[in-house]
C-alpha cells in the first residue's frame, strides 16, 4: 500500500495499480464528508501548502478542506498578495516554504512542466493542481472516481469528452487515466481545438481513443458525457468564428444528449459558462452528476495527501534536510500484524 | 525469521462456547439490549461481533446494531511505518450518541488498536460508555486498558503471537492457535 513515491505530477506517469490504490482509498475515506465530526486526526503535524499562480476556487478549497480533514496545517498562498508580485523566482518561493516546514506543496501554475521544476527542486511532496494547458492530474482521478462509482467500473465504458480539447489540462489527464483504465474515450470539438497529439495517442491504448469533430457521433451511446469549458481566457482570436455559434455547433443541449444510453450520467470539471458549452438546464438535471464530482474531489484529495503524507519512508521526511531536527525515525521491528 | 505453530489453544466449539457466554455476560451487565451497539473492529472483530450479536439474538429475541470500524485513520504508528497502510471503510449504522458501544476484537495485547477505536468512536459522537469483548487476552499491555467480556485468558511470552481464524476471514475451520517466532 501507499503510494512509493514523493510527487503526484501526472498521470501520464502513473500506473493502473497506483490509480486503482488512490481510487480505493478515496472510497474509504468519503464516509468521513458524511460525519458531523469530519475530522480524522491522521496528518497531525504535517503542513500542506497551496501555492496556487492561477485563480481557482474549487481545487484550492478542495486541498485545503481535504488537509483540514485530514488533520494537516494547511497554509495558501495566492501569487496576487505574496511576493511574487515583487519579483521572487519560484525557486526562492519554493526553498523559502520549505525552510519553515511544509511537508507538501499543492501547486498551480500558468507554465507546463511547473510542477516538475519544483518537484526536483524541493523536499517536500509535490502535487499538480494543474499546469499550463498540460495536466490536472487530481482532476482526473476525481473524474474516474466519479464514473466507477455511478457504473462500478470503468472498463468498456464508453466516455465522450466534449469541447476545448486543445487548452484543457482536465482532458489530457482524463484522456491518460481513463484510457489507462480500459475505458473506450472519444474526445470531440471543433477541428481547431483538437489537437493532433490526442491522434497521436491513440495507438498507446489500443484504438480505444478516438477522435471526431462530429459531437454527435462522440455523444452516440456513450455512458458518459464530459462536458470540458471553454476557456475564453486562452483563446487566441481566429479559433472559431463566435460564441454563440460555438455554442450552437459544439455545445451539449437535451437534444444532443438523447443520443447517449439510458442511463448516462453528465460531468463537468467546473466553471460552467451556462449557455456556452453546457446548457443551463442539463447541467442541473437528473443524470448531472457535477456536484457529486465536487464532493468526491475532497475525498480524492485526502487519499492523495494520505498517500503521500501517511507514511514516514516518505521522502519529506527520510530526507530530513540541512535543518536536521525533525522526530527521529525510531523505527519498530515492523508492525505486528493484527496484535497491537 | 518463521513462526512455527505451537499450539492449538480453542477449537471451534471452544469458540462458540466462549462467545455464548460472552453473548450472556454483555445482556447480564446492559440489562437487556437496549441502547447497545456492537461494534466490531475491522478485520476479525468483524466476524466476531456478527457472532455474538447472532447469539444475543437466541438469549434475548432481539438483536443490537452492529457497526465495523477502521482504526488505519487512528494508528499510533503511522509516522514510524515505511509507507500508508490500507484504509478500510467504517460502516457504523447509526449514530453512537447515548449508545452503549461494545468494542469487539479477536486478540487483546498491547492496548493500542482499542486505543485508536476508542479515538475513533469518540470522533462519531459521544457514546453512554463503551465495553469491549475480545476472544483472547493475551496480556502485554502497554497503556492502561482492560477488557470487559474476555474468552480466554491466555499468558504468552513475547516471543509467541496469538493466531485467530475465522471461516468468514481466513477461509479455514475456526480456531485458536499459539505461534512462536523462530530465528531461522
Amino acid at each position: 500500500m501507499g503510494l512509493r513515491r514523493k510527487d503526484i505530477l501526472t498521470l501520464e506517469d502513473m500506473d493502473v495499480e497506483e490509480m486503482t490504490t488512490v481510487l480505493d482509498t478515496a472510497e474509504s475515506l468519503k464516509e468521513i464528508l458524511s460525519r458531523d465530526i469530519k475530522k480524522v486526526p491522521t496528518l497531525r503535524g504535517k503542513s500542506v501548502l497551496t501555492l496556487f499562480y492561477e485563480a481557482s476556487t474549487r481545487t484550492r478549497t478542495s486541498f485545503e478542506l481535504a488537509g483540514k480533514y485530514m488533520s494537516a496545517d494547511t497554509v495558501n498562498i495566492a501569487t496576487t498578495t505574496s511576493a511574487v508580485v515583487k519579483g521572487e523566482t519560484l525557486k526562492d518561493t519554493a526553498w523559502n516554504v520549505e525552510a519553515m516546514g511544509i511537508d507538501c506543496i499543492v501547486m498551480r501554475h500558468p507554465v507546463a512542466g511547473a510542477p516538475h521544476f519544483l518537484a526536483r527542486l524541493c523536499q517536500a511532496s509535490v502535487i499538480n493542481a494543474g499546469d499550463g494547458m498540460h495536466e490536472h492530474p487530481t482532476q482526473g482521478l476525481l473524474d474516474m472516481f466519479s464514473i466507477r462509482e455511478r457504473k462500478g467500473r470503468l472498463v468498456g465504458l464508453k466516455v465522450a469528452i466534449i469541447g476545448d480539447i486543445l487548452h484543457s489540462r482536465v482532458a489530457r489527464s482524463d484522456i491518460w487515466g481513463l484510457g489507462k483504465m480500459g475505458a473506450e474515450v472519444w474526445v470531440a470539438g471543433p477541428p481547431t481545438l483538437v489537437p493532433p497529439e490526442v491522434e497521436r495517442m491513440g495507438p498507446a491504448f489500443g484504438g480505444r481513443l478516438r477522435a471526431t469533430h462530429r459531437v454527435d457521433e462522440a455523444i452516440e451511446g456513450a455512458d458518459v458525457v464530459m462536458v470540458l469549458r471553454l476557456q475564453l481566457e486562452r483563446q487566441k482570436k481566429g479559433l472559431f468564428p463566435s460564441i454563440r455559434e460555438y455554442s450552437r455547433v459544439f455545445g451539449v443541449n437535451r437534444a444532443r444528449l438523447a443520443l447517449a444510453k439510458d442511463d448516462f450520467i453528465l460531468m463537468h470539471p467546473g466553471p460552467m459558462n451556462r449557455g456556452v458549452e453546457i446548457a443551463s438546464d442539463v447541467a442541473d438535471a437528473d443524470y448531472s452528476v457535477i456536484l457529486e464530482q465536487v464532493t468526491n474531489g475532497v475525498a480524492v484529495r485526502m487519499a492523495i495527501l494520505y498517500l503521500l503524507l501517511g507514511g514516514s519512508e516518505s521522502p519529506v521526511q527520510a530526507v530530513a534536510g540541512p535543518s536536521g531536527g525533525g522526530p527521529t525515525g525510531a523505527r519498530g521491528p515492523g508492525g505486528g500484524g493484527d496484535q497491537r | 525469521m518463521i513462526l512455527q505453530p505451537k499450539a492449538q489453544i480453542m477449537d471451534k466449539e471452544a469458540i462458540d462456547r466462549a462467545l455464548r457466554r460472552i453473548a450472556h455476560e454483555i445482556v447480564e451487565k446492559n440489562k437487556g439490549t437496549e441502547d447497545v451497539m456492537l461494534i466490531g473492529i475491522r478485520r476479525r472483530g468483524v466476524p466476531l461481533a456478527e457472532r455474538l450479536r447472532a447469539h444475543i439474538r437466541e438469549v434475548e429475541g432481539s438483536e443490537p446494531p452492529l457497526g465495523v470500524l477502521d482504526i488505519t485513520l487512528y494508528r499510533d504508528d503511522l509516522t514510524t511505518r515505511s509507507d500508508a497502510p490500507q484504509v478500510h471503510r467504517t460502516e457504523i449504522p447509526e449514530s453512537v450518541r447515548g449508545k452503549k458501544v461494545v468494542l469487539c476484537d479477536d486478540v487483546l495485547y498491547t492496548g493500542r488498536t482499542v486505543r485508536a477505536a476508542m479515538d475513533a468512536i469518540m470522533d462519531l459522537g459521544r457514546p453512554k460508555a463503551i465495553q469491549l469483548a475480545v476472544l483472547v487476552d493475551r496480556g502485554h499491555r502497554e497503556l492502561p486498558i482492560r477488557a470487559d467480556y474476555v474468552g480466554k485468558n491466555v499468558p504468552t511470552s513475547g516471543r509467541e503471537v496469538i493466531e485467530v481464524k475465522f471461516r468468514e476471514t481466513d477461509d479455514e475451520e475456526d480456531k485458536v492457535l499459539i505461534v512462536e517466532k523462530v530465528e531461522d
